[in-house]
């Protein structure tokens, strides 16, 4: 540590404690960081490691009276942040320290146009309104690289895209000239490729601004491209602390050794032409019409899916990537017939896509669907065992319910998890457990063809690695034929032995993984990789802002 | 195989399946919420307690005794209707006040009397002066009995036949009258809560679950009938049919299911997309299961925060309907028609006061058991 340099931002022996009903548990246990000025500290865990918590105790953010802090002080430029008054807090948010937050979508105000949001901040620092506020704001847009920012001043969040509301965001957290910023995961919710150029934006930004950030993250590919020094978190307390080069080289701590070899591993399947085909489909097309006018008429489509063909065989994985809204998900639920499309869809020879939804229920036992997010696709009010069981009440109802208990526990074996938990709920499950549960519904029914919409994307790197070998030993022991639709290339990589690079509901690139992830012939894949696997913002313009 | 089947079952046998708790977790949390509230959880029991008494009203407030003896025989007048000629009279139905039949008891085995020896519409013809009369306590003895034949001295002038809270205008004894005013308010209200949710929380399902034109359709119906004046149709069925507890249960119905509608249906738009209920469909799982086992458990958590309000708002319907006259038939017990007597009888505090009084502990002790119910189900709400 240079003894010259006195820290912007330091925090001692912080500890944040959660009461309910009764019952206080410990969040944060003792933490304790510095950020010099022009610093860039990532703060790294997996959730529920209190590293959130932590960053919004920095400007008190938190639910009080419910969170308390029963030690540590956050003195900022020499000011105790923990125990200063309403007033002083409120000149520090949003002028001196400021945050941006995970979820673009929700942290801009519906109602209120991009100018308005950005203009409000500055009137209230700053006293800036008027002409002075416009210009000033249209040099923040610009900064913060949203194309055309003129014609963007009246726009309202909806009509802007992930990466261009957390561009707004960033153009609101820098309008004051802040000394500290705190990104909470600010990419997480984004893109790869828009995460790529995101964080070139809040690296020139850095460089220019002299500004020191708290990166606040659970992924080391981000810290390591992006931080100067790293603090590991997990459980509430800070394990290991130092320069990112010293960590990621020579890990200390157990901990972060783990973290470091969470890397989806393995090899997909070999392609084999020769197996059976299991789903067929031909010209797949949604077309979700857009009406106008008085009397409502079709004036357009949105070509959500646009004319795709896809053959997928039993034992092989067809991985589907693409950008947010490229028609991925769309063309998963046309196969999987959860919604309606145009096009021949034949499942075990059978043509389905006519069929209705009686039709269609007694193939369902054979063709299942796990979704992304394990918190949401589970019914909270039912126990495990009554959510596994759910399908063979169903399509098996002559099973007693003692045979019915034995194949929901062969199931929770399969899936890795104790067949105790069958009588638990939901809520007492970490994600990756979920995860497992909502494989095991799949699974008990004895599917042939598995649509993985999103699996491992909500869930922690280590634990996303224990799921892709979870998939693929499924899929060895049952034949299984794998729709695998993700955004995360290595985890493609891992799984799937053909893919499809889809845009705006067409294909762009088509064939094997192994020969695409080699040699990408088209831009949009070249960017798409460059994004993925470097965190580079390569061919800007062949993706989305 | 074989070895996979082995460890299944010694799996099997090692878990033993664990008692299953009576309520899920998030049930068990609301209960305990619920009865952190100290004031609505006193309110719930007290509430209990006084509405179950006044379902025994019959053996609270009757004219006529619980249990008899006479010759030998038990007889169970307070169920049976046994005719006068059984005591040696005439008449259909036993008078068991008149002193002829008591007299004839007396001599012939004993009675067991309620403590109150009136019911909502057995007039007392032994009252001091024209009714209505005030309560015993505010006359002199020997005023408060002089309506009886042997004065002071008579036999009858007692605990039991003396008029607690004094008579109404028509010599009818007022608390006999509120105990089974507030019984009929109480199951009046409950039937009308119980079957409106019923029926709107079944049409708020379909509309939100479906969507579409079912709910366009739907819902525009229900503005036209929600903008219906219910007060008039009130008036003109009751012009053409004489008003019932069940013809007035009947045409408050069919306005009242509306309020449910709203947030059922909003509850099962916002949930008919959840992941799970997607998993559901894709695992071939029935509408009519999706919706019952899925999404009406997030809906009866907006519901059952209603239910006190919408139940303590159709005693009050109730009560104003019978106080302009439009409600129960004359003769019933009714705290709508008390409130009318005393705003006609100013001279007779008693009248007002009690249904005053009666009314207002009801509707304060369901808004106290309502606010606990809402505070309970509130996820966000911490007690410390």
């Amino acid at each position: 540590m240079d003894a010259m340099k006195t820290p912007l931002l330091s925090v001692k022996n912080l500890s944040v404690a959660f009461h309910q009903g009764g019952k206080t548990s410990l969040a944060v246990d003792g933490v304790s960081f510095d950020i010099m000025p022009g610093e860039v500290l990532a703060l790294v865990g997996e959730s529920g490691s209190g590293k959130s918590v932590s960053a919004n105790s920095i400007l008190r953010l938190l639910p009080y009276p419910a969170a308390s802090h029963p030690s540590g002080e956050i003195l900022f430029q020499g000011k105790d942040l923990l125990t200063a008054d309403e007033r002083t807090l409120r000149q520090v948010r949003g002028n001196d320290i400021t945050m941006i937050f995970q979820e673009p979508m929700t942290s801009l105000n519906p109602l209120h146009s991009i100018e308005r949001q950005i203009g409000e901040i500055l009137e209230l620092h700053q006293g800036l309104t008027g002409d002075a506020a416009r210009a000033r704001i249209l040099e923040l847009l610009h900064q913060v690289g949203i194309r055309e920012p003129e014609k963007r001043l009246k726009a309202y969040p909806h009509e802007l895209s992930g990466g261009q509301r957390q561009r707004v965001m960033i153009a609101m957290a820098l309008a004051n000239r802040p000394a500290l910023l705190i990104a909470d995961e600010p990419t997480t919710a984004l893109d790869v490729t828009v995460q790529a150029q995101i964080l070139e934006l809040l690296r020139d930004l850095k460089s220019e601004h002299g500004m020191s950030m708290l990166f606040i993250t659970h992924d080391l590919g981000i810290v390591r491209k992006f931080a100067d020094r790293v603090c590991v978190m997990t459980k509430g307390k800070i394990v290991e602390t130092g320069t990112v080069e010293d960590v990621f080289t020579r890990p200390q701590h157990d901990y972060t050794r783990h973290l470091l070899a969470a890397e989806p591993r393995g090899e997909p399947p070999l392609a084999d032409p020769t197996r059976p085909v299991v789903m067929q489909g031909d010209d797949i097309r949604v077309w979700f019409p857009i009406k106008a006018g008085f009397l409502r008429r079709t004036v357009d489509h949105v070509k959500a899916v646009d004319g795709i063909d896809v053959t997928l065989r039993a034992g092989q994985t067809l991985g589907v990537v693409g950008e947010s809204g490229s028609g991925k998900t769309t063309l998963g639920l046309a196969l999987a017939r959860l919604i309606s499309s145009k096009g021949r869809i034949a499942f075990l020879g059978q043509d389905i896509n006519g069929f209705s939804f009686k039709e269609m229920r007694p193939l369902r036992e054979r063709l299942q669907v796990v979704f992304q997010d394990p918190y949401g696709s589970l019914s909270p009010r039912m126990t495990v065992g009554d959510i596994i069981a759910e399908g063979l009440q169903v399509h098996e109802p002559s099973l007693d319910a003692d045979a019915r208990d034995a194949r929901v526990v062969e199931a929770l074996n399969e899936v890795g998890l104790d067949p105790v938990t069958r009588w638990r709920y939901p809520h007492e499950f970490s994600g990756g457990q979920r995860q497992r549960i909502a494989i095991a519904r799949a699974m008990v029914l004895k599917p042939r063809f598995v649509m993985l919409d999103e699996p491992t994307s909500a869930l922690d790197m280590s634990v996303q690695a224990q799921v892709v070998d979870l998939l693929r030993d499924l899929q060895k022991r049952h034949d299984l034929a794998y729709l695998f639709i993700s955004h995360d290339l290595k985890v493609v990589k891992a799984l799937a032995n053909e893919i499809i690079v889809m845009r705006s509901g067409r294909v762009v690139e088509q064939g094997p993984s192994a020969e695409i992830f080699a040699a990408p012939k088209e831009t949009y894949t070249q960017a798409l990789m460059a994004a993925a696997f470097n965190l580079e913002a390569r061919a800007v313009s062949a993706v989305s802002q | 195989m074989m070895t996979d089947a082995t460890t299944t079952s010694t799996l099997q046998a090692a878990v033993e399946k664990p008692k299953r708790a009576f309520l899920s977790p998030v049930n068990r949390r609301r209960l305990e919420n619920f009865k952190a509230n100290r004031r609505g959880w006193w309110s719930f029991w007290l509430f209990l307690a006084l509405f179950l008494a006044s379902l025994c009203a019959e053996l609270i407030a009757n004219d006529r005794p619980i249990i008899v003896s006479y010759k030998g025989e038990i007889l169970f007048p307070v169920v049976v209707n046994y005719p006068e000629e059984k005591f040696g009279g005439f008449l259909a139905e036993t008078d068991y006040r008149s002193s002829f039949i008591a007299d004839e008891i007396k001599a012939n085995g004993w009675a067991i009397w309620p403590p109150i020896h009136y019911s909502y519409r057995t007039v007392n013809s032994n009252i001091p002066h024209s009714a209505p009369t005030a309560p015993f306590w505010l006359m002199s003895k020997e005023e408060r009995c002089s309506g009886y034949a042997g004065g002071v001295n008579d036999p009858e002038c007692n605990l039991g036949n003396l008029n607690w809270l004094g008579t109404d205008d028509q010599a009818r004894d007022v608390t006999a009258r509120m105990i089974y005013g507030f019984r009929i308010s109480v199951l009046f209200g409950l039937a009308l809560t119980i079957a409106s949710a019923v029926i709107g929380v079944t049409a708020g399902a379909v509309q939100g679950y479906f969507g579409g034109w079912t709910d366009l359709l739907m819902q525009r119906f229900i503005e036209i009938w929600s903008s219906m004046p219910v007060l008039y149709i009130l008036l003109i069925i009751a012009a053409i049919m004489p008003p019932g507890f069940f013809v007035l249960l009947g045409i408050m119905l069919l306005f009242s299911w509306v309020g449910f509608v709203g947030v059922v249906r909003a509850e099962f738009l916002r949930a008919r997309n959840f992941e799970y209920v997607r998993a559901a469909r894709a695992l071939g799982v029935g509408n009519a299961t999706i919706m019952f086992r899925h999404l009406l458990p997030n809906a009866m958590v907006a519901t059952l925060t209603f239910l006190p309000f919408i139940l303590s708002g159709s005693i009050t319907t109730l009560t104003s309907l019978d106080f302009l006259g439009f409600g129960m038939p004359p003769g019933s017990p009714s705290l709508g028609e008390m409130i009318a007597q005393g705003k006609k009888n100013l001279q007779a505090p008693w009248l007002g006061l009690t249904a005053f009084f009666t009314m207002s502990i009801m509707l304060s002790l369901l808004i106290f058991v309502g606010e606990a119910v809402r505070d309970a189900f509130d996820p966000r709400k911490t007690f410390r």
